[in-house]
């Protein structure tokens, strides 16, 4: 009897184990031991702090390193200010086929590969695009205006990528929120600042701050979109990473970056949940 | 016009009606509330009571008439602007908030400083008797106790009104009975008008001055609880307002009216309607082992007990009689000589001519 069970709990667990060791857990191990060894010599390597060093003395890599952390957070709240109003219509007042509706109509995008949506938006806003020639006919625009290759489409692109991850979580927060308690809000005297202020976004807050994890890490992350919508002005660090990686064949260095990146989102996160008063485990659920 | 001539009314509704689509909810209700009352609005579910309560607190608006409160139109003004505060079935208290904030919410809505709305959330903790209660977290609070903080909450902004959604309605049968007082006292002791509305009787007939009895989106009769109780004006209210015995039948013209099922009963109003409905209160039915004791009774049978149904001092008898088709109802006493009667014993009925209401059907 206990061997048969044992032997179903291993198997049960089995392909988790597996994906967390094998996909996950063996590669950072292989990539945190790659980022210590420098190379002293054709093919000889050493341990050493060599490639965190040229991190902090070659103003490009933290330039762009504090650049990505600053834009990621910046477009991880725009995407929660565009999400939430969209959430609240999705999981307070819409009814019925029309929330299954909107929630298919924000889930679409997500039918066509990044890349391809991502050439979308160029079409729209370079320099013959559409927009450019909307402008133009309209007669705001006496020249082909371009739009592409700057921090506006950038963020843009990442805000419109983020947007699903954001609205879901948050939706679901709001959906369990008792209409007798906002409605109790407004008795009492709330206005419906007051209401939202004290209500709604405290009960939300396990949502807001899921939503905002996942957001934040994407676009962190994300590459084909600062590459292909910043161009040369895209500066995102995992620009770099893949630089050093596929470029400079300087995989040692590439490792490094990637640990990098890896403290950076950790740290932030954490710094987001101490300051929204909100634990993991409780955001997770949310999400 | 009738309200701006009499202040001492806290409330009045004008030929209020609400429609929602076809169907009106509240059909042309009129009914004023004098200031201190404790005034309920009984009736089954779906009859409109809680259409009517949220159209008196703002979250709905009548299709017509008026509502004023003190007289002042409230037609039109938002739910966060009328004097009125409502306890919510759910209680629907704050769960971010913790209980001293919870009271304190609607001082800091009105703009009330921060350690002053703490002052005065606090002395009215302390005046529900939940005194230290301020830090707690309302998760953690016992049902009786997040009752409590809601009508806090409520009061401690000094309403006109204080509306009440069936508040008792998730509490068990023990904490039901015990809140019943302790809202009337609270009542009292604040002198607030209080609205309540129930669909059960009993928490009505106990704490209310008067009851409005609701059916269907209308008033059936406004009254004090002891008037619903004996002099109901409708089957509607008979039937639903305590327990009773119902017969249908038909009037022959003289006090007598002759059931469908065969019997004949007493009444004191001559009845010539073809089809008519009676009702008898368990408690005005007199229960003998002899004939003879209920002799000066105009309604007297002779008949067998089908099931006793105990219930401490609320126990009653169910008793077969020829000419009746259901078993009548009648209270047993448990300090009688019968209390210690027995399915199928021979037992003799009895009640007087005016225990009986006779409506035409």
């Amino acid at each position: 009897m206990m061997p048969a069970r044992k032997l179903a709990l291993f198997l049960l667990l089995a392909p988790a184990v597996l994906w967390l060791g094998l996909l996950i857990l063996l590669p950072h191990v292989e990539i945190l031991i790659l980022s210590f060894s420098e190379r002293v010599g054709p093919r000889v390597y050493a341990f050493g702090l060599g490639n965190y060093l040229e991190f902090f003395t070659e103003p490009l890599y933290w330039r762009t390193f504090a650049r990505t952390a600053v834009m990621s957070i910046l477009v991880t709240a725009l995407t929660l200010v565009l999400a939430f109003p969209i959430a609240l219509y999705i999981a307070r007042v819409a009814q019925g086929r029309l929330k299954a509706m909107l929630l298919l109509l924000c889930l679409l995008p997500f039918w066509v590969s990044e890349l391809v949506r991502t050439l979308g938006w160029m079409m729209l806003l370079r320099e013959t695009g559409l927009i450019s020639y909307l402008l133009q006919r309209v007669g705001l625009a006496s020249q082909p205006v371009e739009m592409l290759y700057n921090d506006g489409a950038v963020i843009l692109g990442l805000v419109y990528g983020g947007l699903l991850f954001m609205i879901v979580p948050l939706a679901n927060a709001l959906e369990s929120l008792e209409p007798s308690v906002v409605e109790a809000g407004y008795d009492l005297g709330g206005s419906r600042w007051t209401v939202l202020r004290r209500i709604v976004i405290p009960h939300a807050t396990p949502g807001i701050v899921a939503g905002s994890i996942i957001v934040f890490m994407l676009t962190v992350g994300n590459f084909a979109t600062p590459v292909l919508l910043g161009g040369k002005n895209g500066l995102w660090f995992t620009e770099q990473i893949y630089a050093q990686f596929i470029t400079r064949f300087n995989w040692p260095q590439g490792a490094a970056f990637g640990m990098l990146l890896l403290v950076l989102s950790s740290v932030i996160v954490w710094l987001g949940l101490r300051l929204s008063g909100q634990s993991l485990g409780t955001t997770l659920r949310q999400a | 016009m009738r309200a701006a001539m009499a202040p001492s009314s806290d409330l009045d509704l004008l030929s209020v009606t609400k429609k929602f689509g076809s169907h009106s909810a509240v059909d042309d209700v009129s009914f004023s509330v004098t200031q201190g009352d404790f005034f309920s609005i009984l009736g089954p579910s779906g009859c409109g009571k809680t259409t009517l309560m949220r159209m008196i607190a703002g979250f709905e608006h009548p299709t017509s008439g008026d509502i004023r409160i003190r007289g002042k139109s409230m037609v039109g003004v938002p739910a966060n602007r009328r004097p009125v505060n409502m306890v919510f079935q759910s209680l629907a208290l704050f769960p971010m908030m913790n209980v001293g904030e919870n009271v304190a919410y609607g001082l800091t809505c009105r703009g009330v400083g921060k350690a002053e709305a703490e002052q005065r959330a606090n002395r009215m903790l302390e005046r529900v008797g939940l005194k230290g209660f301020a830090e707690r977290r309302v998760t953690a609070l016992s049902g009786g106790q997040r009752q409590r903080v809601a009508i806090a909450r409520c009061l401690v902004l000094e309403p006109t009104l204080v509306l009440l959604d069936e508040p008792l309605g998730a509490l068990d049968l023990k904490l039901r009975e015990h809140m019943k007082i302790e809202l009337k006292q609270l009542q009292s002791t604040f002198n607030t008008t209080f609205v309540y509305i129930t669909h059960d009787q009993s928490e009505a007939l106990v704490m209310s001055d008067r009851i409005a009895v609701m059916n269907q989106g209308r008033f059936e009769q406004v009254g004090s609880p002891r008037e619903l109780y004996h002099h109901p004006a409708t089957p509607f209210v008979a039937s639903f307002v305590g327990e009773t015995n119902r017969w249908t039948g038909e009037g022959t013209g003289g006090t007598r009216i002759r059931l469908a099922s065969g019997g004949e009963v007493q009444g004191v109003e001559l009845s010539h309607a073809k089809s008519v409905v009676c009702f008898v209160r368990p408690e005005a039915i007199a229960l003998s082992s002899s004939e003879e004791s209920l002799s000066s009774l105009p309604n007297r049978f002779a008949g067998r007990v089908s099931a006793v149904l105990f219930d401490g001092a609320n126990s009653s008898l169910l008793v077969e009689a020829p000419g009746f088709e259901q078993p009548l109802r009648a209270v047993l006493p448990q300090a009688g000589p019968l209390a210690g009667i027995e399915v199928g014993a021979p037992v003799h009925i009895g009640w007087t001519a005016d225990a009986m209401r006779v409506f035409a059907a």
